[in-house]
């Protein structure tokens, strides 16, 4: 260090104080961008949280009033309630299914690295392509899926998806299921082989078996892996918004309206901002303990 | 990336060759179904989509298409303002949150990782707060500062969105990259007088190409598909994106549903992200495993 600011032909502190400059100066622009899309916009969030505020005017300040209806809101208690169950529901089907592919897609054989590739791709096309796609393949007159399912003498008839709760809540998590099970896969992978190869190759020389590798030895050093996988997920499942708006509508009777649906209906549906602000504050409190989580857990596997 | 490519055979390694047969057929069956059932939902719509339009909305529906056609994409082609706009929007939106995060996030990771300013952590913890916080949560107060900025219905608006949900993932792997940089270049490039701008552009970004391949990558990706924010922003039909362009295609002109339309606008959506994806998919997953945080 001391050596290259000699080189720089300046006295120690001096140089040193530019380069503090030169840094805060490259930094900036991020910081500021953050601050006028983010900081600010957070800080007028809570605001209007305190105020009557729509779309068409009004913003009379009055104080703790919305987050007082918010206890009172049975909806966005039930909305809530529904985002919570399809969270609880998802995602442990979301890190089973792609930890078993994982297991099976393991070694980097050309068979093996297609199927991940298959697997991986709807992850990245968009929410609202593959939330049609299945409303499609779903739907009792045209889909496919519903026409598999009376061919394959699995039902009768075809199922109505999208008239019941329940049912239009399982049409979703089988679409997402396909959409998202690549994501924990790939994760699960990286985790796997990442194992020091000489601990499994002498489980195998006592005489292991293959599960009992995985469950001795596979399960407890990947648990970190899928800890944070499994938040991450679980975080995206909380903040779902694409597949109801695009599958249910919400339907049947606001039954599958989840938390930020309820916030988008009464921001820009009902253009109550200030009740829609308080709401989102609540739900970004909730999303901050996940996160936390997830950073905390981040920064210490990143120096193991 | 390393972790992909070690040799893995030891967790399946055969204790002997001749037990270990069926087990293996067993395996390459079930990766075969694997395939079959995460492709199908895919390939029927590419194939629906190249139905003729009565066909493709016909009930009972057929597997396969009994006729080519590409009557479903000329209607597409020509919907409301034209496919042309809705893909450019979506175009020039994606290039610019990509330009943003690269414009924004490079010079970021440059000063974290090679000046270390005193309170660089509370810097770097500041630059990860949008992921913190639910940008759905910002979308309100965002709204209403860019109607006064006539930031709504505008593409460089949804832009900035964009680059919100995509930068703290962005400056964390510019930071990384840039870290991982030996010391000895930076010296030699100090000694032959290189100011410290024309260091970060000629000589630490061409050694972090990979890195901003993976942030563009991303940003494309995030920006080709997002939708609330594009719902909430995007209100005129000439400034949809394509997320948008597809649920106004179901809801369609006259009420019905037009399937054989909504299938050839899925695989319009679709295609470009695959095409990108297949082409850099190295350096997707190995974005996917480092940023584990996004």
């Amino acid at each position: 260090m001391s050596g290259r600011l000699a080189m720089e032909g300046r006295p120690d502190m001096q140089a040193r104080s530019a380069r503090q400059l030169q840094g805060w100066l490259f930094v900036a622009p991020a910081l500021l961008f953050v601050a006028a899309f983010v900081l600010i916009p957070l800080g007028q969030l809570v605001y209007t949280s305190l105020t009557d505020r729509s779309l068409l005017g009004g913003g009379r300040f009055v104080g703790a009033e919305n987050y007082l209806r918010i206890w009172r809101d049975a909806s966005f208690w039930r909305a809530l309630g529904f985002t919570a169950k399809y969270t609880v529901v998802l995602t442990p089907i979301l890190m089973g299914l792609g930890y078993a592919l994982a297991l099976l897609t393991i070694d980097n054989a050309p068979l093996k690295k297609l199927t991940r590739t298959i697997v991986f791709l709807p992850v990245i096309i968009g929410l609202s392509s593959s939330s049609l796609l299945w409303f499609w393949l779903l739907d009792e007159q045209v889909g496919l899926f519903d026409k598999l399912l009376v061919d394959l003498h699995i039902l009768k008839e075809p199922p109505v998806w999208f008239v019941t709760a329940d049912l239009a809540f399982w049409a979703v998590v089988i679409s997402i299921s396909w959409k998202v099970v690549g994501f924990g896969m790939v994760l699960f992978v990286s985790g796997i082989q990442s194992i020091n190869p000489d601990i499994l190759e002498a489980a195998i020389m006592d005489g292991a078996g293959y599960w009992s590798r995985v469950r001795r030895i596979i399960a407890p050093l990947t648990r970190r892996i899928v800890l944070l996988t499994t938040l991450v997920s679980a975080i995206g499942s909380m903040l779902a918004f694409d597949q109801f708006y695009i599958m249910t509508s919400g339907a049947p009777r606001g039954q599958t309206f989840t938390a930020v649906y309820w916030i988008y209906q009464n921001s820009f549906v009902s253009f109550k901002l200030g009740y829609g602000s308080a709401l989102s504050v609540v739900l970004t409190l909730i999303i901050l303990v996940f996160s936390a989580l997830q950073i905390g857990l981040t920064a210490r596997s990143e120096r193991p | 990336m390393n972790a992909a490519t070690i040799d893995a055979a030891p967790l399946t390694a055969p204790r002997s060759r001749r037990r270990v047969q069926p087990a293996a057929y067993l395996v390459a069956a079930a990766c075969v179904a694997v395939i079959a059932i995460m492709a199908a939902p895919l390939v029927f719509s590419l194939l629906a989509s190249i139905k003729s339009a009565a066909e493709a909305s016909a009930a009972p529906p057929t597997y396969l298409p009994h006729s080519f056609s590409v009557q479903n994409y000329l209607k597409v082609a020509g919907y409301q303002a034209g496919l042309a706009t809705y893909i450019g929007n979506s175009i020039l939106v994606a290039l610019m949150t990509i330009v943003a995060c690269i414009g924004l996030a490079a010079p970021a990771g440059y000063g974290l990782a090679r000046f270390s300013p005193h309170g660089k952590e509370i810097a770097f913890l500041i630059l990860l707060a949008p992921m913190m916080i639910p940008y759905q949560a910002l979308l309100t107060p965002l709204y209403l500062d860019f109607a006064k900025l006539g930031l709504v219905n505008s593409r460089l608006g949804l832009a900035i969105v964009h680059t919100i949900l995509q930068l703290p993932f962005s400056v964390y792997l510019m930071r990384n990259a840039f870290e991982a940089i030996p010391r000895e270049i930076e010296e030699a490039a100090m000694i032959d007088g290189c100011s410290a701008w024309r260091r970060l552009t000629h000589v630490f970004l061409p050694l972090a190409v990979p890195a901003l391949v993976t942030v563009a990558l991303f940003a494309f990706i995030a920006s080709w598909n997002e939708f609330l924010g594009a719902l909430i922003f995007m209100t005129r039909e000439a400034s949809f994106t394509m997320p948008i362009l597809l649920v106004s295609v179901r809801t369609g002109d006259h009420g019905a549903i037009d399937w054989g339309a909504l299938q050839a606008s899925i695989v319009v959506s679709v295609i470009p992200c695959l095409a990108v994806y297949l082409a850099l998919q190295r350096y997707y997953i190995s974005g996917l495993l480092s940023g584990a945080v996004k």
